[in-house]
């Protein structure tokens, strides 16, 4: 047990300081996708199931879909998928397979060996963390759930399209997006039919 | 991208001093953090968007003048 967690741990450094040099935006998010779920590993490793289970879900699952959906949106143009094609091109994700490869086979050996131990901590099943986030950390929750409501109003006021653009801005953007076959949207005249 | 690490690498922290001793505080912290960093996320993404949709490219050199 101690091996898998040096081993993640290890991982998780390489492909870090992977996401940090790499100068492409696509390719540094596979990287922190591998750093998240080796971190998910650590957490495993040190007797957080219930941490580890959170983190893929919702940092690999929900926020780097988020991460790729706006990067991959922002650019779209004709050259697009010129751009794609060599973001994505087959050398580049070798170095995010070999590094998931390493956990999957960790990840394999810990669900063979259950129940030989955490090694030196005791684990914290989900059980404690309910109990511990509904009772003394109660006001925690209140307060998260407030900052929750705050993000989402304020992601739909900044993401919202202004109403006081200047004039030749908002010519120039319905040009170019009529261009691109978009469909023009004004704030007040419905929700686009695309939208999430 | 940076700040997700860096939150990230707070998360583990406070997750590896609660295992130390055992109590299951350090991953209630955890989970106040992922949500700060969901929060953070989802504002930032919009900034960005909107940045885009202002100025037809992603740098944040573009936007540093203000309007007054």
């Amino acid at each position: 047990m101690d091996a898998t967690f040096y081993v993640a741990a290890v991982v998780a450094i390489l492909a870090t300081v992977m996401v940090i040099t790499r100068l492409n935006a696509v390719h540094a998010l596979l990287y922190l996708i591998v750093s998240l779920l080796s971190v998910a590993v650590v957490f495993y490793t040190l007797g957080a199931p219930f941490i580890a289970a959170l983190e893929v879900i919702i940092y690999a699952g929900a926020l780097m879909v988020l991460f790729v959906f706006v990067v991959m949106m922002l650019n779209l143009g004709p050259q697009t998928t010129e751009t794609e094609r060599i973001w994505l091109k087959p050398g580049m994700w070798t170095g995010p397979c070999i590094l998931s490869a390493i956990l999957i086979a960790e990840v394999v050996y810990l669900l063979g060996h259950t129940g030989t131990g955490q090694p030196g901590a005791a684990s914290v099943g989900p059980k404690e963390v309910g109990m511990a986030l509904f009772g003394p950390y109660m006001i925690g929750v209140e307060l998260a759930s407030m900052l929750m409501l705050g993000a989402l109003v304020g992601a739909y006021h900044l993401a919202r399209k202004r109403e006081r653009l200047e004039t030749r801005d908002v010519i120039e953007s319905d040009a170019t997006r009529t261009a691109a076959g978009g469909n023009l949207i004004r704030p007040g005249t419905g929700r686009p039919s695309s939208a999430a | 991208m940076s700040i997700e690490v860096m939150l990230n690498a707070a998360g583990l922290a406070f997750v590896v001093a609660g295992s130390r001793w055992a109590q299951p505080d350090g991953q209630v912290m955890f989970i106040f953090i992922l949500a700060t960093a969901a929060a953070e996320v989802s504002v930032g993404l919009a900034l960005l968007l909107q940045l885009h949709h202002q100025y037809k490219s992603l740098d944040a050199d573009a936007a540093s003048l203000m309007r007054g």
